[in-house]
């Protein structure tokens, strides 16, 4: 076999082993998943009533606050799963595991790609679990099929950006408490956005900066695929962020397992 | 398997150094290491050991130094030195959430071999281990000694010809002990692989090794077979017991060369047991109004020898465990 179907083979076994360890400990995939059910619960219904009122004017398509609110949500599903990724990979750098596959004659790539493609594959499963939950609450969304598909790439590709991110974030961090605080940032990151409310209510400082950071054009994209509302210019400014983070994360996270091992 | 001399070296080193900032953690280690023997890098805490094994095992690199493992270049040619060694660590480097067998098949995939083979190879050493009782619980639930031996099964799924043990015993009970010497000799014996271990039990070194090495602050300071050194060390020791910590206090301060064990409250004087050198020992307890509760004479063993060639507690000692501890 060539080194090529090696690298594959061996990401394959990593990655067998990812989703053997989730399936095997699920209390992180539920507590991943159980973060943003219970913000779409409490924002819907909780504070729904006054900030849907509150909002009225905004772009919320079918004008329910859950239509508004529900692409946000969706958001934090994939932020929560950048959390789980971190402390799966510090958790196995800090067992000793890490340093058998070191050892050996494997493909270096295939411990990185198997930790990445598992996550991805783990969050994309809570987010479809998020927006069940959303539909029975009553959303509404109004993409058509093509939009469905784009809203599928755009969130494979804002997952790959958070989870090599939180994938490098793991492997610097010096133990698991420390891996499970480092990516909290990218969780608080969506309510300084358009998650919960539009910008335009915000003070002049944070509405700058909730309209120029990564996550506010990523919700736009998806509120305007989901409910029909204006894209614009987001798209292509989503899809960018998203491809620069993934490449800034990869190649972080790719010299920071390179390093000499540190336990 | 008889030492042959003439036998390839498994592994050769020369000049080996480590720093961290300007902490020399290795200072140029040579070792030449005959194929089919077991060889014990024994030593204190941060004397080294671990980042020796480190280095050899490709996991970090040296700052000097050359050495060859297996007739390949440690830093030329990493793939074909990790293609014939294997490792098992101080930490048993096993996947906790998985089963004995599922770890084992793990290490078969990654070893490339068919799903046959690999359930073949699983079952054999889980046999051999005997852990098949065990093979379909998950490793949480498996005793300390258990997983030290899935540890080093995993090690073997891939034939290595060279194994590195750091450590193989710490924290393991005189019976799990005894089984873990069992099982190396057994490999040694059996298939004629080279054994590299550190351990800082020189029990384990005299029982187990071919040829020992001391490691202390960095630097070898010994090496030949258990009985050259302890032809090193002229005589045993005398080990004196204390009530309190005064006593052994008073008395550390009265014997300079002492090795003191603070928490068993007792102090080793290097002697060659005669009575004349008893005697004056007494004397000089008797003159500063010192008393031992126990007095015991031991001939020379691993221990005096190692005692003898690391020194006393060195200032630098502590600094270093803590280095190698935050790695």
């Amino acid at each position: 076999m060539s080194t090529m179907s090696y690298a594959a083979r061996d990401s394959m076994t990593m990655l067998r082993r990812n989703l053997k360890r989730a399936l095997r400990y699920p209390s992180m995939t539920v507590s991943v998943v159980a973060m943003p059910l219970v913000m779409l619960l409490l924002f819907n219904y909780v504070f729904g009533g006054a900030l849907g009122t509150g909002i009225g004017g905004a772009p919320t398509g079918g004008g329910e606050y859950i239509d508004y609110i529900a692409p946000g949500i969706i958001l934090m599903a994939a932020t929560s799963g950048a959390l789980s990724t971190a402390i799966s990979v510090c958790s196995d750098m800090t067992e000793g595991i890490v340093n058998r596959f070191r050892t050996m004659s494997i493909s270096r790539a295939s411990f990185l790609t198997g930790h990445v493609v598992g996550s991805v594959i783990q969050t994309l499963v809570s987010i479809a679990l998020v927006l069940g939950v959303a539909l029975l609450m009553g959303f509404r969304p109004s993409a058509t099929p093509v939009e469905w598909l784009a809203i599928t790439g755009v969130l494979v590709l804002l997952v790959l950006a958070l989870t090599w991110l939180a994938a490098a974030m793991g492997l610097i961090a010096k133990n698991v408490e420390t891996a499970s605080n480092m990516p909290m940032p990218l969780t608080f990151l969506p309510f300084l956005g358009s998650a919960i409310v539009p910008p335009e209510s915000m003070p002049a400082g944070l509405r700058w900066f909730a309209e120029y950071q990564p996550f506010t054009p990523v919700i736009e994209t998806l509120r305007g695929l989901l409910m029909g509302t204006e894209i614009g210019n987001n798209g292509i400014v989503a899809v960018a962020w998203c491809v620069g983070l993934s490449l800034v994360g990869y190649l972080w996270a790719r010299s920071a397992f390179n390093r000499d091992a540190k336990r | 398997m008889p030492n042959t001399p003439t036998a390839a070296p498994a592994i050769t080193a020369t000049g080996l150094s480590k720093s961290y900032g300007d902490k020399k953690v290795l200072d140029g280690i040579d070792l030449h290491i005959p194929e089919g023997t077991i060889f014990a890098l024994l030593g204190p805490n941060g004397a080294g050991k671990t980042t020796t094994v480190q280095i050899l095992s490709t996991l970090i690199s040296a700052n000097a130094g050359q050495a060859r493992i297996a007739g390949h270049d440690l830093t030329g040619e990493v793939d074909a030195v990790r293609g014939a060694i294997g490792v098992t660590g101080q930490f048993a480097a096993v996947d906790n959430l998985l089963t004995a067998h599922e770890n084992l098949m793990l290490m078969s995939d990654l070893q490339h071999l068919s799903r046959r083979d690999g359930r073949r190879r699983s079952a054999e050493l889980l046999r051999r281990f005997e852990l098949t009782d065990a093979a379909k619980r998950p490793v949480t639930t498996f005793s300390g000694g258990m997983r030290r031996k899935l540890d080093l099964a995993m090690t073997l799924v891939g034939d290595p010809r060279i194994i590195f043990l750091d450590e193989p015993t710490t924290g393991l009970d005189p019976r799990s002990r005894r089984t873990m010497w069992e099982i190396i000799r057994g490999l040694v014996a059996d298939e004629g692989v080279t054994i590299f271990l550190t351990t800082q039990y020189l029990e384990e070194a005299d029982q187990l090794a071919d040829r020992i090495a001391v490691l202390d602050h960095g630097k070898l300071v010994a090496e030949g077979t258990a009985d050259e050194l302890k032809r090193l060390i002229p005589g045993g020791h005398i080990r004196l017991r204390f009530g309190d910590a005064n006593g052994l206090e008073t008395a550390a301060d009265l014997f300079g060369s002492a090795a003191r064990d603070s928490e068993e409250l007792t102090l080793q004087i290097p002697s060659d047991g005669s009575i004349p050198t008893l005697r004056a020992v007494l004397d000089v307890l008797d003159n500063a109004s010192v008393k031992a509760e126990s007095l015991t004479v031991h001939t020379p063993d691993l221990d005096d020898v190692f005692l003898t060639l690391t020194g006393q507690a060195q200032s630098g000692a502590g600094t270093n465990s803590q280095l190698e501890n935050a790695r």
